[in-house]
């Protein structure tokens, strides 16, 4: 092994020997830098031929160690020489741009005109798929049902476990705590109603909505980005086959699809786990359970949860599907793209849950 | 004082990728200074074993020493000292998508740790002036440059650390003859100027003339010749024969001669 960076000071003029090259400095480099310095305060003169080897790491340490300027006398071979001109020869340091600070003001209008972009976007996606419907209603043949066969078993059939898992273990929550307070006014009997009308009109749909979105909505943005990134959208494109009809569209008519089967399977679920809690917590017989539902639920409440479902499921994969379709080439771009997809997912789910709930108020209601 | 230690030595190496053998009691040497050319046919392993040079594959049998270190050692500091003192050039330049191309060279000179950030700005600006970019290039982001800066930022990345082996897989591949034929004079001439050695896999024989004293030839498993390309030429092996031995082999060492 080669010796390291040596420093000596000799009658005024600093000598310098080993190897000087950015591994050997690292070292040793806060040392090296003081002696640097206190030698450029002291000594005019400065000897690098006995260096074995210098590099550029270790010229810029020099070059800054002289303030930017040839010594009054250097000693050096002419590779060196060549290697300390390349520093020299840089552009002074232009000041790095200042990026202007903006105003709480500034940052709400980008806020409201990036949800505009995307709203616009959103819409302006919806208005093709529609345009590509009438189209394949017209050519019947184009239809691609492989990828919507493909689309609906990923994003439908390998969701059953895990919503019907979630949607057992919430119905026993539910069931749990509300026999809890029942029991205490001695209204049994109405946990069939509780349960019935929110496990069927709400909580089904919100809670498959949510998982779907973690679940799908997630993939298919990282998909339809990755897509992107590696221009294989492109591709399509140039054979002449259309990016929404071949992608987006099954995509979105799958989940639109599915979902409503996921509500009624996670609901149905959700209601065994519910009865089983409520036998073992106050001892209600199933067969009663089953006996009243009908009664406790209009059927009017099947419809919201399910048309709910369709809907929530057509959100979930039109957002995924415009940001998967924004996603820029760099991995960073990727990962917020799908972040941003399942939260304004779960955001547009919620609100439209909301519009729902303000518009069927009148409906569904058991006549007491 | 002994021979120097060689940048890389790979001895009896085997590769098993399932059932297929790659390599098969494989030996390599790679004297300091050397540019190596590694040539071979497709699928013959020439990235496998730029792979296992870099210590990003292991081979089922053998070893390999990178400055007479040995690349299993098991302690981490010493692995990564070794791993400073080589760069790599990606094929598609492997540069990171989020950050930009400062950022992207000034990376590894961050990860030392102890270098302050007026040091590197002037770093990073030596680099981008050594493979003829500007300064403000670096604002750039890697997805907004062509594929000829790609690679030139790719090689200021792998010699922002000074390394004394720079292993380059395809360094020509994805570039018109003329960016090509700028690339090569571009290696060519830091290695004059920093004195790393090169272990180079290429198909273009134009790369291979232009920037490598020495050939290694992989077929049947292993190394079937090493040294100086006109060498190498003469050696009667039905790969070299078509590899070297029609026109285009003679046109573009006539050229290189020239």
């Amino acid at each position: 092994m080669s010796p390291g960076p040596v420093l000596q000071l000799k009658d005024g003029c600093a000598v310098l020997s080993g190897t000087w090259t950015l591994a050997a400095l690292v070292p040793r480099l806060a040392v090296l830098q003081g002696d640097l310095a206190a030698a450029a305060a002291g000594a005019a003169s400065w000897d690098l031929t006995a260096v074995s080897h210098l590099d550029s790491a270790a010229a810029t340490l020099l070059w800054r160690t002289w303030g930017g300027a040839h010594p009054a006398s250097l000693a050096a071979s002419e590779a060196q020489r060549h290697i300390l001109d390349r520093v020299a020869a840089l552009p002074p340091e232009a000041p790095p741009p200042v990026r202007p600070r903006r105003s709480p003001v500034t940052l709400l209008g980008r806020v409201v005109l990036r949800i505009l972009h995307n709203l616009y976007g959103l819409v302006a996606l919806f208005g093709q798929l529609l345009l590509d419907g009438l189209h394949l209603a017209r050519h019947p043949g184009e239809i691609p049902w492989k990828e919507f066969s493909a689309n609906l078993y990923k994003a439908g059939a390998q969701a059953l476990p895990v919503s019907a898992l979630v949607g057992f273990l919430i119905g026993i929550t539910i069931s749990y705590l509300s026999a809890l307070q029942l029991k205490t006014f001695g209204a049994d009997l109405f946990i069939v109603n509780i349960l019935g009308i929110s496990i069927i009109r709400e909580l089904g749909p919100v809670l498959v909505a949510v998982l779907v979105a973690g679940r799908s909505g997630s993939a298919m943005t990282a998909q339809i980005g990755v897509m992107r990134v590696t221009e294989e959208i492109d591709a399509l494109a140039t054979m002449g086959i259309s990016r929404t009809v071949r992608i987006i569209l099954p995509k979105v008519v799958a989940l639109t699809l599915a979902m409503p089967l996921l509500v009624l399977w996670t609901s149905a679920v959700a209601l065994v786990g519910g009865m089983a809690a409520a036998y073992l917590q106050l001892d209600l017989s199933p067969g009663y359970f089953i006996d009243t539902l009908p009664r406790a639920v209009p059927v009017a409440n099947l419809v919201i949860g399910l048309a709910k479902g369709a809907v929530f499921g057509f959100a979930i994969a039109l957002v995924a599907c415009h940001f998967g379709l924004h996603v820029r080439p760099n991995t960073e771009s990727l990962s917020a793209y799908t972040t941003t997809a399942v939260v304004t997912a779960i955001t547009t789910v919620i609100v439209v849950d909301a519009l729902f709930a303000v518009f069927t108020r009148q409906v569904g209601m058991p006549q007491l | 004082m002994n021979a120097p230690v060689p940048a890389i030595a790979m001895r009896g190496v085997w590769t098993r990728y399932k059932e297929t053998v790659i390599h098969k009691d494989l030996d390599l040497t790679v004297a300091p200074g050397d540019v190596l050319g590694l040539v071979g046919g497709s699928g013959s392993g020439k990235t496998t074993l730029l792979r296992e040079m870099l210590g990003l594959l292991r081979p089922a049998r053998g070893t390999i020493e990178l400055f007479g270190q040995d690349l299993d050692d098991p302690d981490p500091l010493a692995q990564r000292a070794v791993r400073r003192r080589l760069g790599m050039l990606f094929q598609h330049g492997a540069l990171f998508s989020a950050l930009s191309v400062f950022d992207n060279i000034a990376f590894p000179l961050r990860e030392l740790k102890c270098l302050d950030e007026a040091w590197i700005r002037q770093l990073v600006h030596l680099k981008l002036a050594m493979v003829e970019l500007e300064p403000r290039h670096g604002r750039l982001m890697p997805a907004e440059l062509s594929g000829g800066m790609v690679k030139r930022v790719a090689l200021a990345r792998a010699i922002a650390l000074e390394p004394e082996l720079l292993l380059l897989d395809e360094p020509t591949a994805g570039l018109d003859p003329d960016r090509s034929d700028n690339f090569v004079r571009l290696i060519k001439q830091l290695q004059r100027e920093l004195g790393f050695s090169v272990v180079m896999v290429t198909h273009d024989l134009d790369t291979l003339a232009g920037l490598s004293n020495k050939v290694a030839v992989l077929a049947d498993q292993h190394i079937v010749a090493s040294g100086p390309l006109l060498d190498i030429m003469s050696v009667d092996h039905p790969f070299i024969r078509n590899f070297f031995c029609c026109e285009r082999g003679l046109a573009a060492l006539q050229q290189a001669h020239n």
